[in-house]
């Protein structure tokens, strides 16, 4: 066995009164693949922190090639050839590939800055790692893969050869990430040492050589990856033994009761996003919308509730134009909405949990008398809505920003589950929310299903939508692409349209 | 448990602030005990001091709750100052046009106009901001600046010669004083329009906390983006989120026009908007602490003309922009703290 590169033995570092790392001890062997899984607030960011100089551990020590060190900032870890690849790029979006590898470390010839030599720079090091991008392109007209070569080169020129990446593949299409663990690869078999902080637990098996896990702040396992499996890694982050399978009966779709017939509408900047978009979302059925994210999903779920204009086309629930209507009328037609970003959209952090729970139907006969706020209504249906799902604390009066990020989305969908819907529109349900409360929350969206709701699934986890879905529609550029039986395909298939590669359905009218 | 922590940095605001006035208060060469158990004597000592304190605690609380309404829906609303002082100036029109009539009709239709007006000035700001996004603070204080000069120029045509003061109100749009009720008070300025300011403030906690309306307002204020997409009406909330903030600074002309002086008179409004921002401030925006802050400021004040002959009067102005810097600077860390041990 090689040397341990970096050695962390019993790092506690607290928050007031959370223990957010309890005694964590890590070994990181020189030259290998080491994946860190863990559930949200298990401690994974925290420690990665910390060994990147933005923490300072209340006890532990940290060896790096055997030298007990301290890491006061991040220029300090990367003087000693530590980098860091943050899930939101860190890049400066004006300034070219070239100039934002190099800045921090520019070349210049006197007190002028040589641009061609950074250029070269970037290029001699683009061909070593097989990371093929133009040094001369403006960041923000790359694609996210892209983006996420530079942070890579990045940290290469500055002298990383230890390199911690934070979920890298959240953001990609399965083909990006492909290519992305080939450059990883081709990376270790130089002789570079990653770390690869994830929750996606086939990636840590596709790539990693060990694999630690941690709950609690605590590391609670070390494995080598040939040695282990999912359901293992999957009882060790949990604690639990989890169902990973989702269990469905065949779809008995009814009525239409969204349809949406030449959609299309305009993103903030006023640029077309959903272009000429027809879809009939029935009772009784899931459809799942997969597409890279930025491709209409968001305009299109906003347009559908009355949030965005819709420029041309028509949407109808049931019968009932939705065209102008305002969002609380579209509600109330019945549509149940669990926003993508609960904490901007789907909660008001500083609410009480109660509060939270009629957020959006507090007018609803049952939570007011008059012009009042009936409390004694809104404290009755929060109890049993708590208590039914599960949510913990279940004390209504708590703040909602206090909560888990699996506690929040129980939260949403202890609201928007038990509406008087025909439609419920669910956007990335399970983002950032941990194993147990996916688990819970999958069975939910199934329920709603076989209770003769119609589902809208947007999703950028591939795997999430192929379970949930019986029919997937993909969007690319604010059309659909593609539709299929969610039986019929597979991750690959629905990459291939994700990216526009594969040649797009003839649609209607097209 | 809550409310008791609320205090807290208020509370410390208020401590620290004394204690860094005491030093002001050596270095002139005073004792700082006497002079503080001087003001304490002056303020809190006699039903006089106390008459003072509630007169100028008065348009404190209704600048104050003006300020916090407008926070509460997430708007910063500088323009209190315009507003009142338009306010006070359309009911002294008011209640000098229609000296005649009984109190009956005159001294509601007064207050009314008092509300109005201070609504009405807000309303621009307010439609600028729900229909372009114009910041509401730019422009309620560009509404302070044509407040002023508008009161200047009417004022060529409803000043009294040579003042720059209005004629007269009716004797039915007086507010009578505490005087005539409770001889305790006698000489004091102090008039039922305190207990204006105490309805205004349970109007305002009612509001927020009891009515729909009002949990709307506060979703608006604390995440307009999910209020948005729970289907609640923002640019709406927003408009009357202003202009009822508006008619409670309005409400200040009621003090000083119907309550004191019986005439509008140009400065007399001594900056009591602006000091509003620092009232609702210290208050954290709450109605109750609102009236408990406007109390300890209008002490402040008073308690600076008690001692005015042994330390210089900017020793009270020095003292409230302490109090202020403390309790933003404490009100930072607290939460801070606070969001450290929840995290």
């Amino acid at each position: 066995m090689k040397p341990p590169v970096i050695e962390l033995a019993g790092i506690v570092k607290t928050f007031g009164a959370l223990r957010a790392n309890d005694g964590v001890s890590l070994s990181i062997e020189a030259g290998s693949i080491h994946a860190l899984v863990g559930e949200n607030g298990a401690g994974k960011t925290t420690l990665m922190k910390i060994l990147y100089g933005l923490y300072q551990p209340d006890a532990g020590t940290i060896r790096i090639a055997g030298e007990a060190v301290r890491l006061r900032s991040p220029a300090d870890a990367l003087a000693r050839g530590l980098g860091m690849v943050h899930q939101h790029f860190m890049l400066v979006r004006p300034l070219t590939v070239a100039e934002n590898i190099t800045l921090g470390k520019e070349t210049t010839t006197g007190p002028f800055l040589d641009t061609a030599r950074a250029a070269a720079a970037v290029r001699a090091l683009s061909d070593r790692y097989g990371l093929a991008v133009d040094p001369a392109a403006r960041v923000e007209t790359l694609s996210v893969g892209q983006e996420q070569r530079v942070e890579i080169l990045k940290a290469l020129y500055h002298g990383a050869n230890l390199l911690i990446l934070d979920e890298p593949t959240a953001v990609l299409t399965p083909q990006e990430t492909e290519e992305l663990f080939a450059v990883l690869r081709e990376l270790k078999a130089a002789g570079t040492t990653i770390v690869l902080i994830t929750h996606k637990l086939r990636e840590v098996l596709d790539l990693s050589d060990r694999v630690t896990v941690m709950r609690g702040g605590k590391t609670v396992g070390t494995r080598e990856t040939a040695a282990t499996s999912i359901p293992e890694l999957a009882e060790l982050m949990v604690g639990r033994p989890v169902l990973l399978t989702l269990e469905k009966k065949p779809a008995t779709p009814g009525a239409a009761v969204l349809a949406l017939d030449a959609l299309a509408a305009n993103d903030d900047r006023g640029l077309p996003a959903v272009r000429d978009l027809s879809l009939t979302v029935r009772s009784g059925e899931i459809v799942g919308v997969a597409g890279v994210e930025g491709n209409g999903q968001a305009e299109l779920v906003e347009a559908v509730l009355g949030l965005r204009r819709i420029a041309t086309g028509e949407a109808r629930l049931g019968g009932v134009r939705l065209n102008g209507l305002t969002p609380r009328a579209i509600a109330a037609l019945g549509v149940a909405h669990v926003p993508a970003d609960r904490l901007k959209r789907g909660l008001v952090l500083d609410f009480p949990l109660a509060d939270d729970l009629v957020f959006g139907r507090h007018h609803e006969p049952a939570f007011r008398k008059g012009p009042l706020v009936d409390r004694a209504g809104v404290r009755a249906f929060a109890a049993a809505r708590l208590a039914e799902f599960d949510v913990r604390p279940p004390d209504p009066t708590a703040r909602a920003g206090n909560l888990s990020g699996g506690n929040q989305q129980k939260l949403v969908v202890a609201r928007e589950f038990t509406r008087d819907a025909q439609l419920l529109i669910a956007a990335h349900p399970t983002r950032g929310v941990d194993l147990g409360a996916i688990e819970f929350i999958h069975r939910e969206i199934v329920r709603q299903r076989d209770a003769g709701r119609a589902v809208l699934v947007v999703s950028s986890e591939l795997s999430e939508l192929l379970a949930l879905s019986d029919r997937i529609v993909v969007l690319y550029e604010g059309r659909i692409v593609h539709e299929t039986s969610a039986a019929a395909t597979d991750e690959r298939t629905l990459g291939e349209y994700m990216t526009g590669r594969a040649a797009s359905v003839p649609g209607p009218r097209a | 448990m809550r409310a008791l922590r609320e205090l807290v940095g208020p509370l410390l605001a208020v401590v620290g602030a004394l204690v860094v006035g005491a030093g002001f208060i050596a270095v002139v060469g005073q004792n700082p005990f006497a002079v503080y158990g001087k003001m304490a004597a002056g303020v809190f000592g006699n039903a006089y001091g106390i008459g003072q304190v509630l007169f100028r605690a008065t348009p404190l609380v209704f600048t104050g709750l003006a300020v916090a309404l407008g926070f509460r829906a997430g708007l910063f609303n500088i323009g209190a100052e315009g507003q009142c002082v338009v306010a006070a100036f359309a009911v002294a029109i008011v209640g000098a046009t229609f000296a005649g009539w009984p109190a009956i009709i005159l001294l509601p239709l007064c207050i009314v106009t008092a509300m109005l007006a201070g609504a009405l000035w807000a309303l621009p700001p307010a439609i600028l901001k729900a229909k372009v996004g114009a910041h509401e603070v730019i422009n309620t204080i560009m509404m302070n600046f044509i407040a002023l000069a508008l009161v200047q120029y009417l004022g060529h045509d409803a000043f009294v010669h040579a003042t720059v003061r209005t004629t007269e109100i009716g004797a039915g749009a007086r507010i009578p004083r505490l005087e005539a009720i409770l001889p305790f008070f006698r000489g004091s300025p102090v008039n039922l329009s305190v207990v204006l300011a105490g309805l205004a403030a349970v109007f305002v906690g009612w509001l927020l906390w009891r009515t729909t309306f009002g949990y709307e307002l506060r979703a608006v204020g604390l995440q307009p983006a999910a209020a948005e997409s729970a289907g609640i009406p923002v640019p709406r909330t927003r408009v009357i989120a202003l202009c009822l903030s508006g008619a409670l600074a309005g409400l200040v002309g009621t003090n000083f026009v119907m309550g004191y002086k019986g005439f509008f008179e140009a400065g007399f409004s001594g900056g009591v908007g602006f000091l509003g921002i620092a009232v609702a401030l210290l208050g954290r925006n709450h109605p109750a602490g609102i009236v408990l802050a406007a109390l300890f400021f209008a002490a402040l004040s008073y308690g600076g003309l008690v001692i005015n002959t042994d330390v210089p009067k900017e020793l009270v102005e020095i003292l409230q922009a302490i109090v202020i810097l403390f309790a933003i600077t404490l009100h930072v860390a607290i939460e801070r703290r606070g969001r450290r041990k929840a995290a």
